[in-house]
């Protein structure tokens, strides 16, 4: 999974995947890769863990990524002249998917040889903390958006370039983030769908987070069932139930997915990402 | 307690919060409360996993709302005394007919929507759900056709994107730049398209290519011809949420991020002086009975379960306790952050909430118990 070039990390909100992004760059990073995590939504507060397990943490914004572009591209007098332009800002601003191509150009060269950027040193591994997964299948698709409805130029030309990288599943892997709960589940199959039928692309990982452990067996639940009273017995039956119907789900989407599955322990306290980074350490290996 | 002082008299009831908080339970179960309080109500859900559709048994949701049929709750203890509808937003479809309502004659209309611009790039983009989701509530609310209308936002990763939405297309259609850019001959558009003669534009058409540019510019000045409609709608958009009959209910779970979240929320509605009706928290782990320490549990329950079990269940007991604690925490700062003093708490409901059934049971918990 580390040895590819790009990790696009999507799922429904609220399942952990920034926190699954992170604890990717971060194993990557142990493993002495050069990894950046890149985050497309304005979030930080995974920063600090990310460069603290030795990976590079960089939040994409779309105007930033478009004065790049533009320099790289056109010389400096005009590239000036088209980034103070506001024309131009409203245009690309308001041009319909223009945010997605922008963002995941931005993307795509971070994971290149040789960086546009003067100066910048390649990376073995980009994560993406993607957006979840509607945008995230949107913006996935964006390259060969563009690159069809402009036909021609370097817009197209750089569209499928970029899209050959993204549909290539030996550089670009894709790894859906869930928890073992029905809706999530739901939205994991519809994504695994949602890609095939705009990208041809598959799903390489499956990371289910949040199993609470099932600590009782079906004999001892049942012993328990004659001693309800008792408000501990009540607690721990009400979270068996809870395990109980999380592996229902788990077995569900591994009945269906096609694709391999793992498991990240449920962390009362929110997100731990080295917890969750030892964890895909063993599934990784 | 119960959430209907809150909404008392509102027509328009916004649920908002970050993605996988239960907000579309929620919404679904408020809006099947307030049918079985005799209102005719509309919920309007944005949710790609359709889980109102499953929640509601209807296999398809249209872009128009459509009658649930009360014998879906009629053995589960609910009797729909108004009318429930519920639609799931298409956000290109709405798109479509906005568009189709704005211009100014069919063939602006035409020239829009058979624009390869518009058409390959509004589809294929999920970004114009928070537009679309408030123009179509607009809509539903200028119809008169329902006495209230139950919002279930975009699961937006920035809450602003929605606050934003009417803002951010009335100011860009003002901007000097467009006007500049869309009208007359002298205008950027007809250089774009006529002679090429601005640096800007020539440069332009080397970065994108003349195709998308020729398109582009086509589609912007199409879309110029729909700019009054467009600036009426936003104003109108705007008005509607800062309504006094209207109110935002902020829902989130005690989890850390969608609690963030919720606070961030809360403090952008006071600023934009929008209008705040109170706080759900979902999934809360109750703290009630469970003051005991575990080793005491292991003591108690020793002699009738054996050592063996017991010490297992003071395992599971220990960890909804820590769970307890953490939603108390949680329940406390939110409190604090957002000033709500009684927020109204559903317990974590064992699994998904998602048929009938589940509805039923958050439905209790809002509304408080039948009679």
């Amino acid at each position: 999974m580390l040895d590819h070039r790009l990790l696009f990390v999507t799922g429904k909100g609220g399942v952990g995947k920034s926190s699954v992004a992170a604890a990717l760059g971060a194993l990557a990073a142990e493993r002495g890769k050069r990894a950046v995590v890149a985050e497309v939504h304005r979030r930080t507060d995974v920063e600090h863990v990310v460069t603290a397990a030795g990976a590079d943490h960089v939040s994409i914004d779309p105007q930033d990524a478009m004065e790049e572009y533009l320099v790289d591209q056109l010389p400096r007098a005009l590239a000036e002249l088209l980034s103070s332009s506001r024309a131009f800002a409203y245009l690309a601003a308001a041009t319909p998917g223009m945010r997605e191509l922008l963002t995941v150009g931005k993307v795509w060269e971070l994971a290149q040889d040789q960086r546009r950027t003067p100066g910048a040193e390649p990376y073995d591994l980009v994560v993406v903390d993607a957006p979840a997964t509607g945008h995230g299948v949107a913006m996935l698709a964006a390259p060969k958006t563009f690159a069809d409805a402009a036909m021609a130029g370097p817009i197209a030309r750089q569209g499928r370039i970029i899209h050959e990288m993204l549909a290539d599943p030996a550089r670009t892997a894709i790894v859906a983030v869930t928890t073992p709960e029905e809706m999530p589940v739901n939205e994991t199959l519809a994504l695994r769908d949602g890609l095939e039928q705009a990208n041809g692309q598959h799903l390489a990982l499956v990371v289910v987070n949040g199993l609470r452990r099932k600590r009782l067996t079906a004999e001892e639940a049942g012993a328990l069932e004659s001693h309800r009273e008792h408000p501990a017995v009540t607690a721990a039956l009400g979270l068996h139930v809870l395990a109980l119907e999380q592996r229902a789900q788990l077995r569900r989407l591994r009945r269906h997915i096609g694709a391999p599955t793992t498991t990240v322990p449920y962390i009362a306290g929110g997100a731990d990402i080295a917890a969750i980074a030892r964890r895909l350490d063993g599934a990784l290996a | 307690m119960s959430i209907e002082p809150r909404i008392a008299g509102k027509r328009v009831i916004v649920c908002a919060g970050s993605g996988g908080v239960g907000k579309t339970t929620t919404s679904a179960a408020l809006a099947m409360g307030l049918a079985a309080r005799g209102r005719k109500v509309a919920v309007v859900t944005i949710d790609p996993a359709r889980r109102l559709a499953d929640s509601l048994g209807l296999d398809e949701l249209g872009n128009e709302p459509r009658l649930v049929d009360p014998a879906r709750f009629a053995g589960h203890g609910i009797e729909i005394t108004g009318e429930l509808w519920a639609m799931m937003l298409d956000p290109k479809h709405t798109f479509d007919d906005l568009i189709a309502q704005l211009a100014p004659d069919e063939k602006a209309r035409d020239e829009v929507l058979e624009n390869r611009i518009y058409q390959e790039l509004s589809g294929a983009v999920a970004g114009s759900q928070e537009f679309t989701a408030i123009a179509k509530l607009y809509e539903l609310d200028r119809s008169g056709a329902f006495d209230v209308l139950v919002l279930d936002t975009p699961p937006s990763r920035n809450a602003l994107d929605f606050l934003d939405a009417p803002d951010r297309l009335t100011s860009f259609l003002e901007g000097r730049a467009l006007r500049v850019f869309l009208t007359g001959p002298t205008g950027l558009a007809a250089k774009v398209v006529g002679r090429g003669t601005s640096v800007v534009f020539s440069v332009l058409k080397r970065v994108t290519g003349v195709d998308l540019l020729t398109d582009l510019s086509v589609f912007f000045r199409a879309l110029g011809g729909l700019l009054d409609g467009f600036r009426e709608r936003a104003a109108g958009v705007k008005a509607l949420l800062a309504d006094p009959a209207t109110t935002f209910l902020i829902v989130t779970s005690p989890e850390r991020e969608p609690v963030e979240e919720a606070i961030f929320f809360a403090a952008k509605l006071a600023e934009a002086h929008l209008p705040f009706g109170g706080l759900i928290v979902n999934r809360v782990t109750p703290a009630e009975g469970l003051d005991a320490e575990p080793e005491a549990v292991v003591a108690e329950l020793t002699g009738e379960l054996g050592a063996d079990l017991a010490r297992k269940v003071a395992a599971t007991y220990r960890d909804a306790r820590a769970l307890a604690q953490r939603d108390t925490a949680a329940i406390a700062r939110l409190r604090r952050e957002i000033g709500d003093e009684q927020p109204l708490l559903i317990p974590q409901l064992g699994g998904d909430v998602h048929d009938v059934d589940g509805l039923v049971r958050v439905h209790e918990h809002l509304f408080g118990p039948a009679g």
